[in-house]
């Protein structure tokens, strides 16, 4: 079921109360989606059908086992159990991108996606994506370099949308990048310097 | 500042790397050990009082740790608004809980828990007893004689004489104050006759009796201004409600340690919120620790941070424990700042080469259920400067309605008098047959031009400066205005063009603020900054100034924000275009005071005289004596004194104080105010040009070129600036295009609460080809020539489009804002505005 190295040890059960319990709480309440942290009170048996909890996940290149909950985005699982806050969560329904990172090098709202689905897949988020050394992605130089975005808080899902765009299509004219990003809300409406600086990280990729 | 080599040139900013790889923390990336976890019981209704609250059951529930009421808020304390202004301690005002909510949404309680889905759990198990109230969600409608106040108090803000205090007893009785007796703002009731609203059936806002002193003003004679002019156009407009939906929602998170709050959040300003938050929480300003590096936008909405913020730092003094209180977007379309509706009347008569001789305005602004905002008074003050009628009378209301609190949005009431009256501008000139450009450039201020109502002794405010002939003549010749007027309004197949002008201006900058310098015996320049780091960049960009007039290279200057603890200095705040302005004023002053500080150091050091020195290259030299800057460095820990920072200058804030007291000892620290002399009031202006396509078989439209031309004195960074002209012209174009709040009348709840029901445009909305450029022409009453910019394009933005529309179809297309593809359709085919101007939030 899993190659997770955890995947005997004692799986806490998600009940169907639970799951419901959190969709009321993501759903028509004055909540959201909520931060899931239960291991410590859950407890118990399996239960029959239940989906095991502790996975392993390769995020940026690496396997990382971690518990996760049957109904937890993956959003949730990467800012909140992998420590990895660089994803965002601007609106958390798939409404503005925010969140956005590759799986298998496609890009996707990770807000919109069950952490269950991504096993096997490879997720790189905007942590992941410049090299060990350091290095920028060239997305990322192109952005340095032309002093793209104002706040940044759409940026990494720009970023992450951008780098999945152009690996289909790596030479796109401007309109096409526009609507190779366009899944994306910029609030300070920075595009004209959004698309500048992500042109030129087009530019950089291509003579890398 | 001339031969420059740091400003008014692009470079990259220091938190760049770290917002594109990640490592950017904002307000609810932070963990602390033990963190516990906040949900908010919202109200259900427009307008109600809770009677009971049982909590038994959420308590009982494993996890839950606490609960906060209103009935744990300190009481209303005195505060200050954006201009500076005290606003008195109120009942009246917003507070962060409350027990009579007055609009739907607002946060009655919190629970924490150890977990936010227990938090949630734990809210849906408390049970609250509301008795509703009557609300009103239109202003218009809460002036009728028949119908509900939104507020038990009334439904209209006033200011009522403040009562003198009573004197002790024998004590003798106090001589009266100079000047007008003190008033506070109040809310009354307002309601009008029937007969008032005679005129309401003819598409015309009624204009009855205005109470509030403050909005009824007038000068010069606009009878006589009437009678002599050529046209006299008497239109009724409005403008939507926008909520500023910044991507990253106002979640903060809070802890105590040793009796200080340490608070996380996302606010606009980074000095100014600690006196902000020590007024919600009720503590002391010392006690108050702001930690805010990044903030994901606020667009006005965070000025100086939230009133919510107090809800986690009091929970987490409450029950001990480090606080987390995430807000969601629907929450954030709820508590999240709201731009007010207005619904205007302007009689403008014109002369005949198109000069405004008389204004008579009329508006009423949808204020939410709290604070007056000050959009009403404003825009009408902006009125008068923008277009400069020979005469002007202005009435109007802040009229309080159960709706989302409104707040700041970029261009307060400068934007929506600028959609309203273009609009006029636009009509006038197709009826006296004068090109649009030239419209703008007879109506236009130019130099010191006046604003705003005579004082007691006559005088009226003036700007420091304006250009904006100058921007309307750059804008046309680099738009092709000529060619293009060639071609508007011509049909091809089912598309048309029309091509639209406009002018628009705003405050653009305060004074009086601290700049704080510490050179390090290293050797490097450390830049302190207390402004807020809201994606303008002018965190940094302010102190390229201090780094220029060191002759220091940016490489060896540090920028130190986002951290109230790291011994920032008293700043402006960072809304309303305050900060390039007054924060290059601080830059220069403190400057100008480390070079004289550098210069006495080496003459202590190396003999000769002070003046003899010259500071540059990272050296003080005269002939042939240098030192550099990190031996002045370590000579001023040497000499100790207002050398190193155990002195401060008399004249700044005490937060600065607190700032120096806090480098003292660590090189050369310098701190100084701001106290440069300046005639007039900063304002800023922009000329913006539009040319839109629209299908009249679909009622489609697309921007198909877009210019606009920056009035902003001496470019600090060309980049930043940019993005500012283009990012504010397209929140403009969003009013033009779409964006606005809908309301069902009915039940007085909002129908648009998330992105996809109140959609931000999207980089597919943009101008097909759009540019902008800058005037270039430096404030004379400001060292460094420098103003702000992030308000003047939001009205331009709209009203070019809106103008460009009518170039296109004609004048009996639209009576409000937005227009959008419907609105475009249905008045082709009716042959009149089929959305009327009169019914909030349709």
């Amino acid at each position: 079921m899993t190659d997770s190295p955890l995947a005997d040890l004692p799986n806490p059960s998600v009940s169907r109360r639970n799951f419901i319990k959190g969709v009321i709480a993501a759903g028509a309440t004055v909540s959201s989606a909520s931060y899931l942290f239960r291991t410590a009170v859950v407890s118990g048996q399996q239960s029959s059908g239940g989906v095991e909890r502790l996975i392993t996940l390769n995020v940026n290149g690496q396997d990382r086992p971690v518990d996760v909950m049957k109904q937890e985005t993956l959003a949730w699982t990467l800012r909140y159990k992998l420590g990895l806050t660089g994803t965002k969560l601007g609106c958390d329904r798939a409404e503005c991108g925010a969140c956005t990172v590759l799986i298998d090098d496609v890009p996707h709202y990770a807000c919109s996606i069950l952490t269950h689905s991504v096993r096997g897949k490879k997720v790189t988020t905007i942590e992941g994506l410049a090299a060990a050394d350091g290095t920028l992605h060239p997305v990322q130089r192109g952005v340095v370099e032309e002093q793209g975005f104002q706040c940044a808080f759409c940026m990494p899902g720009f970023v992450m949308a951008a780098v999945g765009f152009l690996k289909t299509n790596p030479n796109p004219t401007r309109q096409e990048l526009a609507h190779g990003v366009s899944g994306n809300l910029c609030r300070c409406q920075d595009y004209d310097k959004i698309l500048t600086a992500l042109s030129r990280g087009a530019e950089l990729m291509r003579g890398a | 500042m001339a031969d420059t080599k740091l400003v008014g040139q692009n470079y990259t900013t220091p938190d760049i790397v770290a917002k594109v790889t990640g490592k950017a923390k904002y307000a609810e990336d932070f963990r602390a050990d033990g963190m516990l976890f906040i949900k908010l019981l919202l109200s259900p209704m427009p307008h109600a009082r809770v009677r009971r609250i049982n909590s038994d059951a959420a308590m009982a529930l494993p996890g839950v740790r606490g609960i906060l009421t209103a009935d744990d808020l300190p009481a209303p304390a005195e505060g200050r608004a954006d201009n500076g202004a005290v606003i008195q301690a109120s009942m009246l005002n917003e507070r962060a809980l409350t027990m009579e909510p007055r609009y739907k949404g607002e946060p009655i309680l919190a629970v924490a828990a150890v977990d936010e889905l227990t938090a949630a759990e734990a809210i849906e198990l408390i049970q609250v007893e509301y008795e509703p109230l009557p609300f009103n969600v239109d202003p218009l409608d809460t002036l009728r004689p028949d119908r509900p106040n939104p507020r038990t108090e009334g439904n209209v803000w006033t200011r009522t004489p403040v009562p003198p205090p009573t004197p002790a007893a024998g004590a003798p009785p106090a001589a009266a104050p100079a000047g007008p007796p003190p008033t506070r703002p109040d809310i009354k009731e307002v309601k009008w006759t029937a007969t008032d609203f005679d005129e309401y059936d003819l598409g015309k806002l009624p204009m009855g009796e205005n109470i509030d002193p403050s909005l009824n003003w007038s000068y010069g004679d606009i009878e006589a201004g009437f009678k002599e002019s050529e046209l006299v156009l008497d239109e009724t407009f409005s403008t939507a409600a926008n909520a500023n939906l910044p991507l990253e929602s106002r979640s903060t998170m809070a802890y105590w340690r040793n009796g200080k709050l340490f608070l996380h959040g996302s606010t606009q300003s980074t000095a100014q919120t600690v006196p902000a938050v020590a007024r919600w929480v009720g503590i002391d300003v010392k006690e108050v620790i702001v930690i805010s590096e990044y903030t994901g936008g606020g667009f006005g909405s965070k000025v100086a941070g939230s009133i919510q913020m107090a809800i986690p730092a009091l929970m987490a003094r409450k029950i001990s424990a480090p606080v987390m209180m995430r807000i969601n977007q629907e929450e954030e379309h709820y508590i999240g700042r709201v731009r007010p509706a207005f619904h205007g009347r302007m009689k403008v008569g014109f002369a005949k080469n198109g000069k405004i001789k008389a204004l008579d305005m009329y508006w009423l602004a949808d204020n939410g259920p709290y604070e007056q905002q000050h959009d009403c008074g404003t825009g009408a003050r902006m009125a008068s400067l923008i277009y400069q009628p020979e005469s002007m009378r202005f009435r109007g209301m802040s009229v309080v309605t159960n709706t989302n609190p409104t707040g700041s949005q970029s261009q307060p009431g400068g934007m929506n008098v600028v959609a309203i009256i273009e609009p006029i501008l636009s009509k006038a000139a197709r009826k006296l047959n004068i090109d649009h450009v030239d419209i703008h450039r007879v109506n236009c201020p130019a130099g010191k031009a006046q604003f705003g109502p005579p004082n007691a002794k006559g005088a009226r405010a003036y700007a420091t400066s304006a250009f904006v002939k100058e921007a309307l003549d750059k804008g046309a010749e680099m738009f092709r205005w000529n060619d293009r007027k060639a071609n508007s309004g011509k049909r091809n197949g089912s598309k048309v063009r029309g091509i639209g002008v406009s002018h628009s201006g705003y405050i653009a900058g305060s004074v009086g603020f601290d700049g704080l310098i510490l050179i390090r015996p290293d050797g490097i320049v450390q830049f302190q900054s207390g402004i807020g780091n809201l994606g303008t960049h002018s965190v940094i960009d302010v102190h390229r100034v201090g780094a220029e007039m060191l002759g220091v290279p940016w490489e060896r200057c540090e920028v130190v924000w986002g951290d109230t603890s790291r011994n920032l200095p008293w700043s402006c705040i960072s809304g309303g275009s305050q900060t390039i302005h007054a924060m290059t004023r601080s830059a220069h002053a403190v400057a100008t005071e480390t070079i004289k500080r550098l210069q006495e150091i080496a003459a202590k050091t190396l003999g000769g005289t002070p003046e003899s020195y010259k500071v540059g290259g990272e050296k003080v030299s005269s002939g042939g004596r240098s030192m550099t800057f990190a031996q002045a460095a370590q000579k001023a820990i040497e000499l100790g004194g207002k050398y190193d920072g155990h002195e401060a200058p008399e004249n700044v804030n005490g937060f600065t104080k607190v700032a120096i007291a806090g480098l003292a000892g660590k090189g050369l620290v310098v701190a100084a105010r701001d106290t440069y002399p300046r005639d007039g009031a900063t304002h800023s202006f922009v000329a913006t040009f539009a040319e839109v396509e629209i299908d009249v078989e679909t009622g489609a439209y697309a921007i198909t070129d877009f210019l606009a031309v920056a009035d902003v004195g001496t470019v600090i960074n060309p980049r930043s600036l940019g993005g500012q002209v283009l990012g504010r012209s397209m929140l403009g174009i969003s009013h033009a295009i779409g964006q606005k709040i809908v309301y069902d009348q009915h039940y007085g709840v909002p129908l648009a609460v998330r992105y996809y029901q109140n959609r931000p445009p999207s980089i597919l909305d943009t101008p097909k080809n759009w540019k902008w450029v800058a005037v270039g022409l430096p404030d004379p009453e400001t060292p460094v020539g420098a103003r702000g910019i992030g308000e003047p394009p939001v009205g331009s933005g709209t009203a070019a489009v809106l103008n460009a529309i009518s170039d296109a179809l004609g004048d009996e297309i639209f009576r409000r804002a937005p227009v959008n593809a419907d609105a475009i359709l249905t008045s082709l085919e009716a042959g009149r505005p089929v959305l009327e101007a009169l019914t909030a939030h349709i």
